[in-house]
C-alpha cells in the first residue's frame, strides 16, 4: 500500500538545530488516502520530523517530496503553492487570538482565493460545522474549551481543502470521549473527502482506532525502529523497544 | 537521634559502627565524624556496620551511598543492613552516582567567550540586515498591492498606536513645555529677557523635543506592545501557522504595524508640538508675558522650515521604532520569559536606534544649512 502511489516522500532526511543532529537518515513514504501515525517516545524527534515535513525548518540533508513536488527545495510561488496542500493542525491550536474562530477559518480563503465575501463567509460556517462548531463562529479562541479549540484548529486547516492534514498531537490534553470524537472525526473526513493524514502522537487507543500504518523513531538509534499496522507491530515485531512501548503503554492504558 | 562509633580490629579493618535514625536532622551530626573515620586511616579497609540503624530517609541512604563509593586507598563496604534499608540502598547504582553525568559546562576563556559574543553580535547584524530585506520587500509589495494590505488590522492598530496614546503624549508635552519654559524663563528674567523663552521653546519642541519625546513614548508603548504581541503569537505558534498556510509573517503582521505607525507618530508628534507650546505659553503668563505676544514672539522666531525639520524626523522615528518592536516579536524564543526579553529588547533597541537617527539628522541638517 506504501509504495504505489506515495503522495509524501520524506527521503534520508537528517534534521537537528544547530549542531544537534535529533534524526539521521530517515526514509519513507505515505500513501494517497493513508492514516499514517508518527510515534515514538519524549525526545525522539516526534515533533520535529513533522515540523520539517512542512517546511518550517530547513533539514540539514535529505528533502521532502510532496505530491511529486520537491517542498525542500522550493521557493516563492512555487513553495505557497504546495504549502497550499496541506493543513496543519499544532498541538496548541495555534488558532489567531484576536480572530474569531469564523474570521481563523475565513482568513486563508481570504488570502488564497477571489470568492466574494458571502461565499467566503458560508465556506468557513460550512468547515465549521463539519467539526461540530457552527454555533461558535463568533467566539473568540479564549472563549472556547482546548478541544473545541483543537477542533476548530482542524477546521481552519481544512479551509481550503488541502488533500493532506499534518496533526500534531491532536488528543493531547484531551478526555478520552472528546478524544475518541476526534478520532471519529478524521475517520469521516478521511472517508468524505479522502484526505491523507499524518499525525503525531501516542495514544494507543487512538492509534489502534485510526492508524492505517505508523512509523516509531527511536531516540538511541536516531533513526526509525519500525514501520508497520500498529496490531501487527504489537503482536509481532522482533524489535524489543517497539514491542516494550507497545506493552507498557497498553499496560498503563488497560489500568 | 544517630551516632557512629569507630574500633579498629586486630587485623587491621576498621569497623564504623552506625546506630539510630539516619535522617537529614541527625545526618549532619556524624557525616563529619564518620568522614573523618575514613580519611584518617586511608590505607585501612573498612567496614560500615548498619545493623544499629532503625531507619533511613534520603539523606541517611546518601551518607550510606557516599561512604561506600568513597574515593580511597583501601576498599569500604556497607554490611548488615535491616531489609528495609536494603531495599531503598539498593535503588542507587554506585557507579553512575561517582560522577555528575551532566556537568554543568566549563567556563570558556577569554578568547572563545569573546569569540562567541562576536559570532552572537554578527548574527544579529545578519538577521537584522535579512529582515529589513524582507521588510522592504513586503512594503513594496503593500504598495504595488494595496488591496493585499489587512487595513482592518491597520485601523485597529492606529487606534492602539496613536488614539490610545494622546492622554499620555498630551501630559508629558504639557509638562515638559511648562518645566523648560519656567527653567529657562527664571535666569532670562534676571536680564529682562523673558521674552525670548517663546525662541527658545519654538526652536527646542519643534526641531528636536517634539519628534523625540513622542518617539520615546512610541517606543515604549508601541514597540514594546509590538514585541510582546508578535512575541506572544510566535511562542503560541501562531507564527507557524501564518508560515505554513503560505502567509509571510512579515507581510501579515509586521506591515499593518509599520503603517499605522507610520500614518499616527507624525499626528502624534503635532499634537506634542502644540500641547508643549501650550504648556510654555501658560507658564509665560504667570511671568507677564500675555498670550498675544508669546505667539508673536514664537512667529518671529520660527518658520516652516524648523517645523518641516523637526517633523521629518517623525517619520523615520517611526519606522524605526515599529521595525525594530516587530522585530524582536519574531526573534522570540521559547520560555516563559522570552516575550519580556524581546520587549525589552525593543525598547532599548528602539531607544539607542533613535538617538543614532538623531544625531545623524543633526548633522545633515548642520551640512544642509537647515
Amino acid at each position: 500500500m506504501a509504495d504505489a502511489d506515495p503522495l509524501i516522500v520524506v527521503d534520508d532526511l537528517t534534521v537537528g538545530y544547530d549542531e544537534r543532529v535529533i534524526l539521521e537518515h530517515v526514509s519513507f513514504s505515505v500513501a494517497r488516502g493513508e492514516v499514517f501515525v508518527i510515534l515514538g517516545g519524549s525526545g525522539s524527534g516526534k515533533s520535529t520530523l513533522l515540523k520539517h515535513m512542512i517546511g518550517l525548518y530547513p533539514p540539514l540533508e535529505g528533502r521532502v517530496v510532496i505530491d511529486g513536488r520537491d517542498l525542500t527545495a522550493a521557493e516563492g510561488d512555487e513553495r505557497r503553492d504546495i504549502l497550499k496542500g496541506i493543513g496543519v493542525m499544532y498541538q496548541s491550536g495555534a488558532l489567531f487570538g484576536s480572530m474569531t474562530l469564523a474570521e481563523n477559518v475565513r482568513l486563508p480563503l481570504e488570502e488564497y482565493t477571489a470568492l466574494p465575501a458571502a461565499a467566503i463567509d458560508l465556506v468557513a460556517r460550512m468547515k465549521l460545522e463539519l467539526v461540530g462548531l457552527e454555533q461558535f463562529s463568533g467566539h473568540l479562541p479564549a472563549e472556547i474549551s482546548g478541544g473545541m479549540q483543537k477542533r476548530a484548529a482542524i477546521a481552519r486547516a481544512m479551509a481550503l481543502d488541502p488533500p493532506i492534514l499534518f496533526l500534531d498531537e491532536p488528543s493531547a490534553g484531551l478526555d478520552p470521549i472528546t478524544s475518541a470524537e476526534l478520532d471519529a472525526l478524521i475517520l469521516r473526513l478521511r472517508r468524505a473527502l479522502g484526505m491523507t493524514f499524518v499525525i503525531v502522537t501516542h495514544e494507543l487507543p487512538s492509534i489502534y482506532a485510526i492508524a492505517d500504518r505508523v512509523i516509531m523513531l527511536d531516540k538511541r538509534t536516531r533513526g526509525i525502529s519500525a514501520v508497520g499496522d500498529p496490531r501487527v507491530l504489537r503482536d509481532e515485531s522482533d524489535d524489543a523497544y517497539v514491542r516494550q512501548f507497545f506493552r507498557r503503554e497498553a499496560e498503563a492504558a488497560a489500568a | 537521634m544517630a551516632s557512629c562509633a569507630v574500633s579498629d580490629l586486630p587485623d587491621g579493618r576498621r569497623v564504623i559502627a552506625l546506630a539510630g535514625r539516619l535522617d537529614a536532622a541527625s545526618v549532619p551530626s556524624i557525616w563529619d565524624p564518620v568522614h573523618r573515620a575514613l580519611d584518617d586511616a586511608p590505607a585501612r579497609p573498612v567496614t560500615v556496620d548498619a545493623a544499629e540503624v532503625e531507619s533511613c530517609d534520603g539523606a541517611g541512604i546518601a551518607l550510606l551511598v557516599d561512604l561506600a563509593s568513597h574515593a580511597r586507598a583501601a576498599p569500604v563496604e556497607v554490611v548488615r543492613m535491616r531489609p528495609d534499608v536494603d531495599t531503598l540502598y539498593r535503588q542507587f547504582d554506585l557507579a553512575r552516582l561517582e560522577h555528575d553525568l551532566d556537568p554543568p559546562p566549563k567556563p570558556l576563556g577569554v578568547v572563545p567567550e569573546i569569540g562567541r559574543a562576536t559570532y552572537r553580535v554578527s548574527r544579529d547584524l545578519a538577521e537584522m540586515v535579512s529582515f529589513v530585506g524582507a521588510l522592504a520587500a513586503a512594503l513594496a509589495y503593500a504598495i504595488a498591492h494595496p488591496a493585499s494590505v489587512r487595513w482592518r488590522d491597520v485601523w485597529r492598530i492606529c487606534e492602539r498606536v496613536g488614539a490610545d496614546a494622546l492622554p499620555i503624549v498630551a501630559l508629558i508635552s504639557f509638562l515638559l513645555g511648562l518645566i523648560l519654559a519656567f527653567q529657562s524663563a527664571v535666569p532670562m528674567k534676571r536680564f529682562g529677557a523673558e521674552i525670548f523663552v517663546a525662541d527658545l521653546l519654538g526652536l527646542s519642541v519643534l526641531r528636536e523635543l517634539g519628534p523625540l519625546m513622542t518617539a520615546i513614548l512610541l517606543a515604549g508603548r508601541s514597540g514594546a506592545a509590538f514585541a510582546a504581541e508578535i512575541g506572544t503569537m510566535t511562542v503560541n505558534q501562531e507564527v507557524d501557522a501564518l508560515t505554513t498556510m503560505g502567509l509571510d509573517p512579515v507581510r501579515f503582521l509586521v506591515t499593518p504595524r509599520i503603517i499605522a505607525a507610520l500614518l499616527m507618530t507624525p499626528l502624534l508628534t503635532l499634537f506634542a508640538n502644540l500641547v508643549a507650546l501650550a504648556g510654555g505659553a501658560l507658564t509665560m503668563e504667570t511671568f507677564q508675558i500675555p498670550l498675544v505676544t508669546f505667539f508673536k514672539e514664537l512667529d518671529s522666531a520660527v518658520d516652516i522650515t524648523d517645523f518641516m525639520a523637526g517633523w521629518a524626523k517623525s517619520f523615520v522615528f517611526a519606522f524605526l521604532i515599529a521595525a525594530v518592536g516587530c522585530m524582536r516579536g519574531l526573534q522570540t524564543s521559547a520560555g516563559a520569559s522570552a516575550v519580556g526579553d524581546s520587549a525589552t529588547r525593543a525598547v532599548v533597541s528602539g531607544i539607542i536606534l533613535l538617538v543614532i537617527a538623531d544625531g545623524i539628522f543633526a548633522y545633515l541638517y548642520f551640512v544642509l544649512d537647515i
